[in-house]
């Protein structure tokens, strides 16, 4: 809750007496009862080497026991642990959370130390402005982690701090309310101690570390903080032990030489410190860790960040507008970042377009090529097939003449013949029968194909060595007789479809280039 | 200092026993003194016609003149022409409490012939206070105690007509319910018999809960079952008959404030008569900081969702509307 400072007079308000009570004096109870409803928060730090006796002292100064279990010496890192718990008395509800170092000192190299103990308090201040910024936000609800009191356990050698201890102090003086104290304070004789005393105070001095002083603005209690602030640091002894003294069972730690009583301020500084740290001013620890310590984290942050009250022209500027302008720089950003992907994309697409056209246009150059060479070779093969066509025509030209010639004489033979073969005609055992005539030769020869003989001598009807041979009709190619390097030549009567009776195939053979010779075959079925 | 006594803890799982006296409970002192210290601001708003006696019940109620009128050396009682807010502010002390108050004043609300949007400056000057609190806490530098200028409590004076709401009272409370806690009482109480009286506020109470307006203290906002009881004592008697003075007269031998009449003296603090004090009470003596933080903890978080949204979807507000236009 903030409000105004009244105490300093407010120019705008007149001072203005009451005539007869009104009751507002009943607002701190009202404000007092509240808090009491929601409970308080406090979180202390502990920071010190393993075995000075932090969660020890923390059981002294709240009475209690808290479930502690004792750290190795082996921890590789500092680790830092925190444990809340729900306290009360008489009416007041406090949620204390109690963290403490983990290994601090215990590396070999201290250079890190500090850096996580930093880091944690960071953390939570970050939490805070976290749920400070968002806009549904309930800030009343929320469980404060903030460290608001830092307990500095420095071991009790006599002599002055050690290095660790100033410069993790130094790191820590400006983010948490350092309350240094001597720890295991009964192995110092009291001369030494006020000797530690003053040469701790004097080095933190001079190397600049401010730690917490308790207030003395408010008269109430100004006095008693400002002897305190004398007396630091703190002696303190813990103990969870009791003995019996008198006939009293008071805490105290119990020696061969005599007992030390933690609650007797001769012994040492405990009661001082419970008083100082709790009963008076515990409010006053919060209360700077909020307005001293974080303020200055957000401030430091939100600068940070970019965020500041006035632009370069000292005008006034709001959080929001700088977020606001920010936002928009950030999609402009991305606007841009947006163009550039798509204009290489574009370009990218380019490219691989004139690649393809380039391909695309070599081969279309290969096909035509080819195309051409195709259309060459035909044209080359047409030419040949005329002209074997010529050869044909002139053949069978001759062929006409030279049967004009044998017509005349054995046409009657060959007319009667060839229909006494027509009239037997029907085989209808599934014989082929082939009757070659040789026209030049004058003869004829039967044959009887059975299935499965179906070749012929063409060399057997001429007589005589063959030297090319033309078959028609049809596309019949060379090919289709066998034994043409043996000049054997066959023909395979099975290519050939015979369905009618009056099929005939005519066989030109060329005997040695030199004279074309007839053959007709005739197929009876 | 705290006491040496007595009292361990009661155990409270999952809490945790102490053995003995720690000193926790020193805190409250603490708080108590720092508090006292700072001191309290309280802003406190009146709304009604002219007439029924605003300046009367403030003064009375501070027990000093803290109205405007009081403060005003040249003040002439003219009806304006317009509501305008005028605000005053005095610090007054009560036992080592120091308290800043301010009375912000409404004159003009409902006096014209016209009366349509007379609201509309009170809304508007409402959500001024909350805008001028939100950007303090928005600044990268922030005082350490922002000034707290938001109106805590709106009293709203209705007319003793012993009928019903009127139209002006029901849209006034139902816009400014939402922004602003309000009190509604009745004004210049005496003229109304008792019975009169248990009807009208019955009538009243009936019209609220018709109409929907959550007036102070809000059932949505009791933090457990003492308050909600509490505070339903309080529900079933409001709008509070107020009368107001400032004259002192003997009854009884007693020195009391109270209005004379040919027929009687009226004892303003007298419960009998009129329910001042239960008004006193409940805005003074036991709900003022439970005002503040409805103020603070709703109140003005609505506001701030709001606006922190607004300002987000469309990006109104001075000057960016042109660098809007390309991001969205």
């Amino acid at each position: 809750m903030t409000t105004s400072d009244v105490a300093q007079g407010d120019k705008n308000a007149r001072p203005l007496s009451l005539s007869g009570h009104v009751g507002f004096d009943s607002l701190p109870h009202q404000l007092v009862n509240k808090s009491t409803c929601q409970g308080f928060c406090f979180n202390i730090l502990c920071i010190g080497e393993t075995g000075i006796g932090k969660s020890t002292l923390m059981d002294t100064l709240f009475n209690t026991n808290f479930e502690n279990f004792e750290s190795s010496h082996f921890e590789p890192k500092v680790k830092l642990r925190a444990q809340t718990y729900d306290l009360q008395e008489s009416n007041v509800r406090l949620k204390l959370t109690i963290v403490n170092t983990v290994g601090f000192g215990d590396q070999m190299n201290k250079q890190e130390s500090y850096q996580h103990v930093v880091d944690y308090i960071d953390t939570q201040f970050e939490s805070y402005l976290q749920e400070e910024l968002k806009i549904k936000r309930s800030l009343h609800n929320y469980h404060d982690s903030r460290i608001h009191a830092c307990l500095y356990f420095i071991a009790p050698s006599g002599h002055s701090l050690k290095s660790l201890d100033l410069v993790t102090m130094k790191k820590l003086d400006s983010k948490v309310n350092i309350i240094p104290v001597i720890a295991k304070a009964d192995t110092i004789s009291k001369s030494e101690l006020h000797k530690f005393k003053i040469k701790i105070m004097s080095e933190l001095v001079s190397n600049g570390v401010q730690i917490y002083q308790f207030p003395t603005d408010d008269e109430t209690v100004s006095k008693i903080n400002t002897a305190m602030n004398g007396i630091l640091p703190f002696a303190v002894v813990g103990s969870s032990e009791e003995v019996k003294i008198g006939n009293k069972m008071v805490k105290a730690r119990q020696y061969p030489w005599g007992v030390v009583q933690v609650e007797n301020e001769n012994h040492c500084d405990f009661v001082k410190l419970r008083e100082m740290l709790i009963c008076v001013n515990m409010e006053d620890l919060r209360e700077q860790t909020h307005t001293r310590h974080y303020e200055l984290y957000r401030r430091c942050k939100l600068e940070e960040m970019g965020f500041t009250d006035t632009n370069p022209e000292s005008k006034p500027v709001s959080l929001q507008e700088t977020y606001e302008a920010k936002r928009h720089e950030f999609l402009g950003d991305l606007q841009r970042r947006e163009e550039e992907m798509r204009q290489m994309f574009v370009q990218r697409v380019k490219e691989k377009e004139t690649e393809l056209k380039e391909a695309e246009r070599e081969l279309q150059g290969k096909f035509e090529q080819l195309k051409r060479l195709h259309s060459e070779e035909k044209s080359k093969l047409d030419e040949k097939r005329r002209s074997l066509e010529d050869e044909i025509n002139t053949f069978s030209k001759k062929k006409t003449a030279a049967e004009l010639l044998q017509g005349q004489s054995f046409n009657t033979n060959a007319n009667l013949k060839k229909d006494k073969d027509r009239k037997k005609a029907p085989n209808d055992q599934g014989l082929v029968r082939v009757i070659i005539e040789n026209t030049v030769l004058h003869t004829k020869q039967k044959y009887n194909l059975f299935d499965g003989q179906q070749y012929i001598d063409i060399q057997d009807v001429f007589n005589c060595p063959i030297s090319e041979l033309v078959v028609l009709p049809g596309c019949l190619e060379c090919s289709l007789l066998n034994g043409i390097s043996d000049n054997v030549w066959k023909l395979d009567l099975n290519l050939f479809n015979f369905n009618s009776a009056d099929s005939r195939i005519y066989i030109f053979a060329c005997l040695l280039k030199n004279m074309l010779f007839t053959t007709s075959v005739y197929y009876i079925a | 200092q705290a006491g040496l006594a007595d009292t361990c803890s009661v155990a409270q799982t999952p809490g945790h026993d102490l053995f003995g006296y720690v000193g926790i409970e020193a805190v409250l002192d603490q708080m108590r003194r720092k508090t006292m210290k700072a001191g309290f601001e309280f802003n406190i708003m009146v709304v009604g016609q002219s007439g029924l006696g605003k300046s009367t019940l403030v003064n009375t109620l501070f027990k000093s003149k803290v109205s405007r009128k009081s403060c005003s050396p040249n003040y002439e009682e003219k009806i304006s022409k317009t509501v305008k807010l005028q605000s005053v502010s005095h610090v007054i002390e009560e036992k080592g409490v120091k308290m800043k108050l301010t009375v912000i004043d409404t004159p003009g609300f409902g006096d014209q012939i016209n009366n349509e949007n007379c609201w509309e400056p009170i809304v508007s000057y409402v959500n001024e206070q909350y805008e001028r609190y939100l950007k303090e806490e928005l600044y990268v530098n922030r005082k350490p105690r922002i000034p707290d200028t938001r109106v805590h409590c709106c009293v709203y004076f209705l007319p003793a007509t012993g009928h019903w709401l009127r139209p002006i009272d029901v849209e006034f409370m139902k816009r400014l319910g939402k922004i602003v806690s309000i009190v509604p009482i009745i004004a210049k109480a005496d003229t109304l018999t008792m019975e009169e009286r248990q009807e009208f506020k019955q009538r009243i109470r009936q019209d609220l809960k018709a109409n929907g307006i959550r007036v102070y203290p809000q059932t949505e906002y009791d933090e457990d079952p003492e308050d909600r009881i509490l505070n339903d004592k309080i529900r079933e008697n409001i709008p509070f008959a107020v009368v107001g003075t400032d004259k002192e007269h003997q009854v009884n031998g007693n020195k009391v404030l109270g209005r004379k009449t040919k027929w009687g003296i009226i004892e303003v603090e007298n419960v009998a008569h009129c329910e001042f004090t239960n008004l006193r009470d409940l805005l003074i003596r036991s709900h003022l900081q439970d005002l503040k933080d409805v103020t603070h903890n709703i109140h003005y978080e609505t506001f701030r969702v709001r606006r922190l949204n607004e300002s987000n979807l469309t990006g109104e507000s001075e000057g960016w509307r042109e660098k809007n236009r390309g991001g969205e």
